[in-house]
């Protein structure tokens, strides 16, 4: 029962700091529409204009894992910054509890990106938004925001060990976005990346949203994605206790 | 003279050290290096995917665009954060020559520009395939350093806007993303609508980008210098206009009492 008045509370306070800031705005709004449109256009282009739904959720995807991807870095920066780190992992919780709704509350603020890729797609370039399974792009839209949240706490946990998280994130984003296809197939990248593909939360998430969005089935997607996703959710539960250890070890929980 | 060329290039050695602070490796390499390689491949495969452009054409546009990352945030932290790190008031009551401290601080912020789109062209070269007829490549060089000389001063004019604004990543972020859109990095100028385009036109990169794809295909330097000619025309406008704004904001600054304020 404390665990959930844990996550609620930490999940409503992390929106909150995330509705006032202005770098998750360009990130979770701004840049996956100016992104969407480069995608739209470059498609447009190719004479693929049926695809412009394709490159709409592709990017709105892409947005998704950037918020994710820098709310998980920034989370453990920023409270190096402010000097809440220590009290964080000095309090009776474990620390991946404390921070599971930080990096849910990131994801969730990255639909924004899927949401306004769909509108910018629908009302400038004339997208249509026809669903061929609506119910099951209902369901797997969560399922993709939920795995890469939890693909973002394992990540949070490795930044409490690299003083450098942020430089993380500049690193991993488009790296993730090639690997899991979100606006191209991944059948154009070399054979050798197909494994990293599979590891990959976002990958699945994009193909079960494709799969509702334009047709075939997304359940087996969603279920990759959902596995894959308590997979990375029980691995952080691991790592945060080994590299919150080595970092009360080291005294470099709070270095700068 | 000499005291002008002093503050000019070791005072604006020591500020790019001490206000970059992306420039530890642990910090430059992932980002300066890793997100233009990354971002590179990202564009080419996509335009690959939509059969839009040449591989080429991605190639030059990423490769060169690859400066601004090292321009635009570069140039505005070395300005900007003489404010967050609460220096601006000891160096703006400091008799230094202001043209000094404020170009001086451009020259390392070049050089890196210059470092990060080499790296860019060579990962093409590299991974992607990219063969220049090797008798282009100065002439491309050249074409590099005139296209970083203008992000650079498009930088300063962010970073002196910052003397201002409570948020410069702000506005460093979204320069740099409008900039991927309407430069013609990865969309040639004449697929966006005409507004879109005459905003890419009074950008910097625009004429460089172009330049360079030309010098790319086989063209001379001379055949490109009206492309050229107006990049540079754009990196000095660029100029003028960030020592304008630069101070303007230090007197109204000064006057109203506002310097290290947020």
């Amino acid at each position: 029962m404390t665990g959930l008045r844990v996550v609620r509370a930490g999940f409503v306070m992390n929106l909150k700091m995330l509705a006032t800031s202005s770098f998750f705005l360009v990130t979770s709004t701004l840049q996956p529409v100016i992104f969407a449109t480069i995608a739209f256009y470059m498609f447009r282009a190719g004479g693929q204009g049926g695809t412009l739904l394709y490159a709409a959720l592709g990017a709105g995807m892409m947005g998704v894992w950037s918020t994710t991807l820098y709310g998980s870095g920034g989370m453990i920066q920023w409270q190096r910054w402010q000097g809440t780190l220590e009290l964080s992992a000095g309090s009776p919780h474990p620390l991946a509890l404390v921070y599971l709704p930080f990096t849910l509350a990131n994801a969730l603020t990255g639909a924004y990106a899927l949401v306004a890729t769909l509108l910018w797609g629908r009302l400038l370039f004339g997208v249509p938004l026809h669903l061929v399974h609506p119910f099951q792009f209902a369901v797997a839209v969560p399922v993709a925001i939920l795995s890469l949240g939890l693909m973002g706490l394992l990540l949070a946990s490795t930044f409490i060990l690299y003083r450098y998280a942020n430089a993380l994130s500049n690193l991993l984003e488009y790296p993730v976005w090639i690997a899991s296809g979100l606006v191209f197939s991944t059948s154009i990248l070399p054979v050798w990346t197909r494994p990293i593909s599979w590891l990959l939360p976002p990958y699945w998430g994009i193909l079960a949203i494709r799969h509702a969005a334009l047709g075939g089935s997304a359940w087996g997607p969603i279920v990759a994605a959902l596995a894959l996703g308590a997979a990375y959710g029980l691995l952080s539960t691991v790592t945060f206790g080994i590299f919150e250890r080595l970092a009360r070890d080291q005294a470099t929980l709070s270095l700068t | 003279m000499t005291r002008f060329l002093r503050t000019f290039f070791v005072g604006g050695l020591i500020a790019y050290r001490g206000l970059f602070n992306w420039i530890r490796p642990a910090m430059y390499i992932p980002t300066m290096l890793g997100g233009p390689l990354f971002q590179l491949i990202f564009f080419t495969k996509l335009g690959e995917f939509a059969h839009a452009e040449s591989r080429d054409f991605y190639i030059v546009g990423n490769a060169t665009q690859a400066c601004a990352m090292a321009s635009v945030y570069g140039m505005t932290m070395a300005i900007a954060n003489e404010r967050w790190f609460g220096t601006l008031g000891p160096l703006l009551a400091s008799p230094a020559n202001r043209a000094a401290v404020f170009l001086g601080r451009g020259v390392p912020v070049l050089a890196n520009g210059l470092l990060v789109s080499a790296f860019t062209y060579l990962a093409g070269v590299v991974l992607l395939g990219f063969r220049p007829p090797l008798s282009s490549v100065p002439a491309l060089a050249a074409i590099v350093v005139v296209t970083t000389i203008s992000c650079t001063a498009f930088g300063m004019l962010l970073g002196s806007t910052s003397l201002r604004a409570k948020d410069f990543f702000f506005a460093a972020n979204l320069a740099y993303f409008l900039m991927l859109l309407l430069c013609g990095v990865n969309i040639p100028l004449g697929d966006l609508p005409g507004a879109l385009a005459a905003v890419g036109r009074c950008l910097p990169l625009t004429h460089g980008i172009a330049a360079a794809r030309e010098v790319a295909a086989g063209a001379s330097l001379t055949d490109v210098s009206g492309l050229v000619g107006t990049e540079l025309a754009i990196a000095a406008g660029y100029a003028a206009a960030a020592y304008a704004v630069f101070r303007i904001l230090e007197r109204e600054s000064r006057r109203s009492a506002v310097l290290d304020t947020y």
